[in-house]
């Protein structure tokens, strides 16, 4: 399936669940947040989010800033 | 010296300052240790995904420094609820510091998006703290609307100009019922103390620091010149006066 994250077409192979892609990605999930089609998603619903074909995902952490 | 109290929370220092521009993440460390902080902005962003990157959460000591996530580079208001509520979700903390802006080049803020941004997010549980313009009109529209501090800008963002409009920010203080942190525009130490003078609660700088040449010396120098700009607000200054009195007594001056 094709998703759209951070703005980017990226194929995986799903459904599946937030925590899944984290994992796959490599991303700690302590210090990121996400954005399921522009709604947040709050950590403890992070196994029970899942992700299908076309949805749009946003992963975000801190950076610098003023 | 009292410390500063927003919404509740004490803060030892009446220094804020950012996380971004430093020339490297352990100078900014060192920076903020001499700065004595105790809260410092951040930016939400996406997550670069084809490369592992460090993360600024390892150069912030977050047991001793209280992290304010900002909406910056938000041009609207639902853009910034937006970055607010994934400030919220990322940092685990309820605090914003709210940026609507309104134009590209000046990074002057949209006053009618920060207002409505306010009240949605204060009806959300935020505890706001929204980047306004010099305007004790704005400012007193922000704290009826729930935010929890007002921060007017000194000057524009990364400019270094100083305090533009002091009669202003003077007349916020003295109309103000919410903490007042300026917040943008301070250059060198002596802005940063006329800030205090004018009775600012607080400042909050970035570049000023970030963009010294001697980053941690000009931490240090803000650290200090907020501290001696709130002592001098305390201890009430003289009134300025055109002619000059004399120090020294008049009387049994020789030769007369």
């Amino acid at each position: 399936m094709t998703i759209r994250l951070n703005g980017d077409p990226r194929k995986i192979s799903g459904p599946l669940s937030v925590s899944a892609l984290l994992q796959q990605l490599e991303i700690d999930a302590r210090r990121v947040a996400v954005e399921l089609n522009t709604a947040v998603v709050k950590k403890a619903a992070y196994d029970s989010s899942v992700i299908k074909d076309g949805d749009e995902v946003e992963i975000v952490n801190f950076v610098g800033g003023g | 010296m009292s410390a500063l109290v927003i919404a509740g929370r004490t803060f030892r220092s009446r220094l804020i300052v950012g996380t971004g521009k430093y020339p490297s993440p352990v100078i900014m460390r060192a920076a903020h240790e001499a700065s004595g902080t105790d809260m410092v902005t951040v930016a939400v962003r996406r997550v670069d995904i084809s490369r592992k990157t460090e993360s600024l959460l390892d150069y912030i000591d977050t047991a001793k420094i209280f992290l304010l996530p900002n909406t910056a580079a938000c041009y609207t208001a639902a853009d910034a609820i937006r970055t607010a509520r994934l400030g919220r979700e990322a940092g685990m903390s309820n605090w914003v510091k709210l940026e609507v802006i309104g134009d590209e080049q000046t990074l002057f803020p949209d006053n009618e998006g920060l207002l409505e941004a306010t009240r949605v997010l204060v009806k959300e549980g935020f505890v706001v703290l929204p980047y306004t313009n010099d305007d004790p009109v704005m400012c007193r529209k922000l704290a009826d609307a729930g935010a929890a501090a007002v921060m007017p800008l000194g000057a524009p963002i990364g400019s270094g100009l100083g305090i533009q409009n002091p009669n202003n920010i003077r007349i916020i203080r003295e109309q103000a019922t919410v903490p007042v942190i300026v917040d943008a525009g301070v250059g060198t130490a002596s802005d940063a103390a006329v800030a205090m003078e004018l009775g600012a609660d607080g400042v909050l700088m970035n570049t000023a620091i970030a963009g010294a040449q001697d980053p941690v010396a000009m931490a240090r120098a803000m650290k200090l010149a907020v501290e001696a700009g709130r002592l001098a607000y305390l201890a009430g200054r003289i009134p300025k006066k055109s002619y000059a009195t004399a120090s020294s007594p008049l009387q049994g001056v020789i030769g007369t």
